[in-house]
């Protein structure tokens, strides 16, 4: 119990003492440490969550801030420390690819804390060596391509942004598939195999760097960037035409 | 036969026949020095307005072909000389056949009745120079009638109108199972929740606009369907058409929240032009352009082996919606 009280002390000192940026990225030496001064707030007191038939407390009325970590594993931990999704300034925010403001070390303490709170899946292991870039492509095109775009350079759904994967490292990949962070949906082995996805990994690593058959690549963004510069040398050209026309005729 | 003659003779006579100058202003003096005739250049602007008619309808032509090769090219290049053949004809007209002038200073703008009238007097004298003005105006009226159609034909592919009865077929009827693409059947412990699956109709061609359809799985708790869909969803599964009800792409994008209380709430959305859908409230449209839900499908639990069938036909109309597709139901086939 003692224990307890000091992590909730910590979480709401700690934070006041860290200035501009409360409860982002403050040091501590163990894995439990850590949770309670960066991710305690939203989280609760061992990943128990603060949801919204959470009971208000005290006089910030803190109330769905963020979800329950019970079960949910190393490899969801590992997945929002290591794409710096987490932690969140503002949970009403969307979570961006940034740097975490943790090292490795304390990355790996975080996500071995976090997986105590209950049975879940581990960090996986892919193997994108193991699959097929043609494969990867159709099945990157059936499961992925909606939001995030044939060339994985991100695109949108109504209400926020799917990211562009150049960033996203084969396990970050692999368990974003599995997890389905934010809005993403999630895709268990029974939509998609890990064979599957090793070949979707290939595809996603071979995207970064296409092999363009010439031609502007133009961000690879597709036919509206293609159609935007047409159009401005159409209209340069238009320009020269209505020159030509309007001059006046020399006897 | 005779009658046959006389009528290409009368057509002959008023399309070649030259016309019988009646000098409208003859009592006044010129206000434009005359011109001569130039016979050549009038059949040089009917044969180019005639090419123009020509390529017009070469894009007709093209268009109506549904599978040839660099299409789109083609229809630009019949289009653009169209549209250069009646810019070649107009300058050839204003070179050569519009009595031209070169003045110090500009006409005074007309604005009195008797300038008005002068006015029209510029018109009909710069016109003297040409002498089959019938038959060029046929010329005019033929290239832009051809270009005017060639212009709206494209709106022929907005949808069909004249035989529209196969698009309120669907193949699906009380009983036929809900299988995914490689034809095996749907089972309910099979469909997870936050993520979304694709199903088609046993034995039905998945080409066919009714057949495939989104499911997915809710907490029953999470569902607020009408009254009368109560039992539409067995297990919290509820299943729609996969084809949008704006423009017909398929609904490929599922936003699912992980924390639903600071997150937007699940949708279906259509990745063309973002119709978004809620799937816990029968699909009401919430944003984007699309003017009605999605169709739900009833869906019906085998509770002996766990399969999943189509309890009925759709709530309504496949596909996207054009004049008249809203209020008629779906049939099933005969």
């Amino acid at each position: 119990m003692s224990r307890l009280v000091a992590a909730v002390v910590v979480a709401l000192v700690v934070p006041a003492a860290a200035g501009a940026q409360p409860g982002v990225g403050v040091k501590a030496k163990t894995g439990k440490g850590l949770y309670a001064a960066n991710c305690l707030s939203c989280h609760g007191v061992d990943g128990s969550g603060v949801t919204s038939d959470t009971q208000p407390r005290g006089v910030l009325d803190l109330r769905g801030l963020g979800p329950p970590l019970k079960g949910v594993g190393a490899l969801a931990a590992d997945f929002y420390l290591t794409t710096g999704y987490m932690p969140l300034q503002n949970p009403h925010d969307q979570p961006r690819h940034t740097k975490s403001p943790f090292d490795k070390r304390e990355i790996a303490a975080l996500v071995a804390y976090v997986a105590t709170f209950g049975k879940g899946p581990g960090v996986p292991h892919p193997q994108p060596e193991r699959g097929e870039v043609s494969r990867g492509l159709s099945l990157f095109t059936e499961h992925c391509a909606g939001c995030h775009q044939i060339v994985a350079e991100g695109g949108y759904v109504t209400n926020a942004v799917a990211p562009p994967l150049h960033q996203a490292t084969p396990v970050q990949i692999a368990e974003a598939v599995r997890l389905g962070p934010y809005l993403m949906p999630r895709f268990p082995t029974s939509q998609i195999s890990d064979a599957q996805l090793d070949s979707i990994i290939a595809y996603v690593q071979y995207a970064k760097h296409p092999d363009d058959r010439g031609g502007w690549s133009i961000g690879r963004i597709g036919p509206v960037p293609e159609g935007l510069v047409a159009w401005l040398i159409a209209a340069a050209a238009l320009v020269g035409c209505c020159l030509v026309i309007g001059r006046r005729f020399q006897r | 036969m005779s009658a046959l003659r006389r009528w290409a003779i009368a057509l002959g006579v008023l399309f070649l026949g030259r016309k019988q100058r009646r000098p409208r202003f003859a009592d006044r003096p010129r206000i434009v020095p005359p011109g001569e005739p130039d016979p050549r250049a009038e059949w040089l602007v009917l044969g180019l307005l005639l090419c123009a008619a020509a390529a017009a309808a070469g894009f007709i032509a093209v268009y109506s072909f549904n599978h040839l090769a660099h299409q789109t090219q083609y229809l630009g290049l019949a289009l653009g000389l169209a549209f250069a053949f009646v810019a070649a004809a107009l300058i050839v007209v204003a070179r050569r056949l519009v009595v031209t002038e070169e003045l110090e200073e500009d006409y005074p703008l007309p604005g009195h009745p008797t300038t008005q009238e002068e006015l029209e007097q510029l018109v009909t004298e710069s016109g003297d120079r040409f002498t089959r003005q019938r038959l060029l105006l046929a010329g005019a009226g033929a290239a832009a009638g051809a270009i005017g159609a060639a212009l709206v034909v494209p709106a022929l592919s907005l949808g069909p109108f004249l035989d529209t009865d196969a698009f309120y077929e669907t193949p699906w009827r009380r009983g036929v199972r809900l299988v995914d693409e490689h034809g095996k059947p749907f089972l309910l412990d099979e469909i997870e929740r936050e993520t979304f699956y694709t199903a088609y109709a046993e034995g039905a061609d998945k080409e066919q606009l009714g057949s495939p359809l989104v499911v997915v799985r809710f907490q029953p708790a999470q569902l607020d369907l009408p009254a009368e869909r109560r039992d539409w969803a067995p297990e919290g599964v509820v299943a729609y058409s996969k084809i949008c009800t704006h423009a017909g792409c398929a609904i490929a994008l599922f936003r699912k929240p992980t924390f639903p209380p600071v997150e937007p709430g699940p949708a279906l959305i259509c990745p063309c032009h973002y119709s978004t859908f809620d799937p816990t409230r029968a699909a009401k449209v919430i944003f984007g352009p699309a003017g009605r839900p999605l169709p739900q499908l009833p869906l019906f639990l085998n509770r002996e082996n766990g399969e999943l069938a189509a309890a009925g036909n759709f709530s309504g109309p496949v596909g996207p919606s054009w004049w008249g597709v809203r209020s008629r139901r779906p049939r099933n086939p005969s």
